[in-house]
């Protein structure tokens, strides 16, 4: 196969919700986040939020900020500083006909709740054949690329990825983080809703009273189970989602200079698995790589792999190769960026991917 | 100096910030006997702090103890018959078993483990559909919102925060709802305990939390799993009074667990009562208690059978005769005819409903597996017509 040398001619297709208005307003993705809770809990009396330091703080990446002075602290509050207490008196809720959205301050101290997510609201509706339904929210500042320390920095995901009854999903722009916390707030199923640490102070070109608009008036397309073309290509696909969709964007930016034509796809929700786009697009260029931070083995990227190659086996020119983190703890703050999936490190699968013949 | 907090708790000042204790702190801690109201004679034993139930309320009672402990004879006959997998039996317990169940009101939620079948079916819940769980036809066979009772919980005290949200949610709505929550003692030692008092306390939630203390956690005697003077001596560390009574005492049961309902529905919050009982019988019928305790130890607790106990007091009283007993005895046998004869019918099971509910919506992935299984199933059926052809088409499928 002969390597096609036109750059794509643009980025950002198959989104239909852009805002019209020409006026330049910026949102970063915490605010986005902000705004989808508060928007929530406007909409809808039964959206509580609860976690720790939530309350008057606004949580320690102020996800949260401003929500108990507009809405009392019975609707966003404080809680013990117990994260299991913390999953499992939403299920109660949550039985209760409340919509509670709580925080796991950072991802590696959601495992004490470990048990409550996997015993309970992962299967708390197919044990009572959907009387009881956990609409559930449990946001996880995830993943690395902050300089944080141990604990601090986790990507956890392949662990409620791999329990049956959970929506997980990891948004990586601004209007993804808005639409998809207001999707998740009104989803029947539980939902963890990763949230790269890294991309909280990104920014787009976002008004946020226009994308509530947009979700208010049913207009904003569904992104639980779609996955989508950040970038349109024709040589290579590579698959991604949350902390990585930049990296990835970048690589296939500097692919583009070097001639070659790379596709982005941004997973957004890797519980349901958009396996349609993944495969129409991997079917389209004949290659593949699939970058995630976490560890490889036995791996989100490792399940990607194995499904890309059951339904493209016929159209794959090469193996589809994984850039992930190594298989190690997650490193020091001094350490990390020899871990973390990198433009290059992508380059080099992307050059590995058996394009002589 | 002293100042009050927000909590309504003085703090000192000075050099040491250290909150003072209040003068009545100390009545968050437990008798120091177990509340009784009937000895295991069956003689009245008056406690000043908690009113006998009525005589009417007793005898209602005392009809539901000798159906549990028929309940709990039939399951264990059809766990040794092959129509049930398991029973974990609350035989010697069941006064706690119908207390728990009987001091709820309707809008109220009870929150049982996996041995408080006995409470679950007192509650008002279909036998055959509570031991949907034990036959194995599915995890939960009842509608948890029919008589608002929570699914048995298997895994240990995780049902205790449940039962604190659905507290918190009651309460945040202004409604009256007070939810009974049960663990044994081994349950105790878990995290979810402990987080589950101290929310419970720190929001003010009306939630009453129900010990059975019945010495074992399988094979674990409760000298192994804590040596605080008592289970209910816990309350106190999380700030909400604790409580012990006989749990073999069905009208102590229900002055105790009454009280703290009442408490709870007023608004005084949450409590810890640990009830003394004693499994009668194995862990369940996997289980070989002969390994870990004798029978000498079980023979003592004889005596203080609570069913026995109920009937010599109440016939002491001439409130129950020979002929009353007698009726309630039939009501029991016609419970567990009912649940003979269910168990002994197979329910059909429908393979597809395992990918019914995992979501609300089945993915992608689910309908392809649910369409796999019912092929697979298909083919079976028709054993036949799946030969040549099938072999054929997989060839085929393998060279697309």
């Amino acid at each position: 196969m002969t390597q096609t040398t036109e750059a794509p001619a643009g980025n950002a297709v198959g989104q239909s919700d852009t805002p019209t208005r020409a006026a330049k307003v910026t949102s970063t993705f915490a605010k986005a986040l902000n705004a989808a809770l508060a928007d929530a809990m406007e909409a809808d009396p039964a959206v509580l939020m609860f976690g720790e330091d939530v309350g008057p703080l606004g949580g320690v990446f102020r996800i949260t900020d401003g929500l108990t002075a507009r809405f009392g602290e019975e609707r966003c509050f404080d809680t013990p500083l117990a994260e299991a207490g913390i999953i499992g008196m939403a299920v109660g809720m949550a039985m209760n006909g409340m919509r509670p959205v709580v925080e796991m301050q950072f991802d590696a101290f959601a495992y004490p709740a470990f048990e409550q997510v996997v015993s309970h609201v992962a299967k708390m509706p197919n044990r009572t054949k959907g009387k009881v339904r956990l609409p559930i929210v449990i946001r996880i500042p995830y993943a690395g690329g902050i300089g944080g320390v141990e604990h601090h920095c986790d990507s956890s995901e392949a662990y409620y990825a791999h329990t049956p009854g959970l929506t997980v999903l990891a948004p990586a722009t601004v209007r993804d983080a808005y639409f998809m916390l207001r999707e998740a707030i009104a989803s029947p199923d539980p939902v963890v809703f990763l949230e790269p640490k890294k991309l909280y102070w990104s920014k787009e070109e976002v008004d946020l009273a226009d994308l509530r608009r947009t979700f208010d008036d049913g207009e904003a397309p569904r992104r639980i189970g779609r996955a989508v073309v950040a970038r349109a290509g024709t040589d290579a696909t590579l698959i991604t989602y949350g902390p990585s969709v930049p990296t990835a964007l970048a690589a296939a930016a500097a692919a583009a200079e070097e001639g070659r034509s790379i596709e982005v796809i941004d997973l957004r929700s890797i519980v349901p698995f958009d396996d349609e786009t993944v495969s129409a697009s991997v079917r389209r260029t004949g290659r593949a790589v699939v970058v995630a931070e976490a560890p490889g083995f036995a791996s989100v990227a490792s399940e990607i792999v194995a499904r890309v190659q059951e339904r493209c086996f016929h159209s794959l020119a090469a193996p589809v190769l994984r850039v992930t983190g190594f298989d190690i703890p997650f490193p020091s703050p001094k350490l990390e960026h020899f871990y973390l999936p990198s433009v290059d490190r992508i380059l080099d699968a992307v050059d590995d991917l058996q394009w002589e013949d | 100096m002293s100042a009050v907090t927000n909590q309504g708790r003085e703090h000192a000042t000075g050099s040491a910030d250290a909150p003072a204790l209040q003068s009545t702190d100390s009545a968050l801690l437990p008798s120091a006997r177990p509340v009784q109201l009937v000895d295991p004679d069956g003689h009245h034993t008056p406690d000043e702090r908690y009113p006998s139930p009525s005589d009417e309320s007793l005898l209602g009672a005392y009809g539901r103890l000798v159906a549990g402990r028929r309940i709990n004879d039939q399951a264990n006959a059809l766990v040794r018959q092959g129509r049930m997998a398991v029973y974990p039996s609350s035989h010697g317990q069941e006064a706690c078993q119908v207390a728990a169940a009987v001091v709820l009101r309707e809008e109220d939620w009870l929150f049982p483990t996996y041995r408080d079948t006995v409470a679950v079916i007192t509650r008002g819940v279909d036998p055959l559909e509570v031991f949907t769980l034990l036959r194995g036809d599915w995890h939960s066979g009842y509608d948890p919102y029919e008589h608002r009772v929570a699914t048995q919980a298997t895994p240990l005290a995780t049902q205790l925060l449940h039962a604190v949200g659905m507290a918190h949610a009651a309460k945040l709505r202004g409604e009256s709802t007070v939810v009974l929550a049960m663990c044994g003692d081994g349950a105790t030692s878990e995290g979810d305990f402990h987080e589950a008092l101290n929310f419970a306390a720190v929001f003010h939630v009306p939630v009453v939390f129900f010990v059975q203390n019945n010495e074992f956690a399988i094979s674990v005697p409760l000298a192994s799993q804590s040596v605080a003077p008592s289970l209910a001596h816990k309350a106190i560390g999380y700030g909400m009074p604790g409580e012990r009574v006989d749990g073999n005492d069905l009208a102590a049961l229900l002055a105790v667990l009454g009280s703290a309902v009442s408490r709870a529905r007023d608004g005084g919050g949450p409590s810890l009562v640990e009830a003394h009982t004693y499994r009668m019988q194995a862990h369940t019928n996997a289980d070989d208690a002969t390994r870990y305790r004798s029978a000498d130890d079980v023979d003592r607790w004889i005596p203080k059978d609570p069913l026995v106990r109920m009937r010599s007091y109440l016939s002491g009283l001439d409130l129950l005769t020979e002929d009353g007993e007698a009726a309630l005895a039939a009501e029991a046998d016609a419970i567990a005819a009912v649940i003979r004869k269910g168990l002994n019918t197979d329910v059909e099971i429908n393979p597809a409903e395992l990918f019914e509910y995992v979501y609300a919506e089945k993915t992608t992935q689910l309908r392809e597996q649910a369409e796999q299984l019912c092929e697979e199933l298909a083919r079976a059926v028709e054993p036949a017509a799946a030969g040549p052809d099938s072999a054929a088409s997989r060839t085929e499928g393998n060279q697309r």
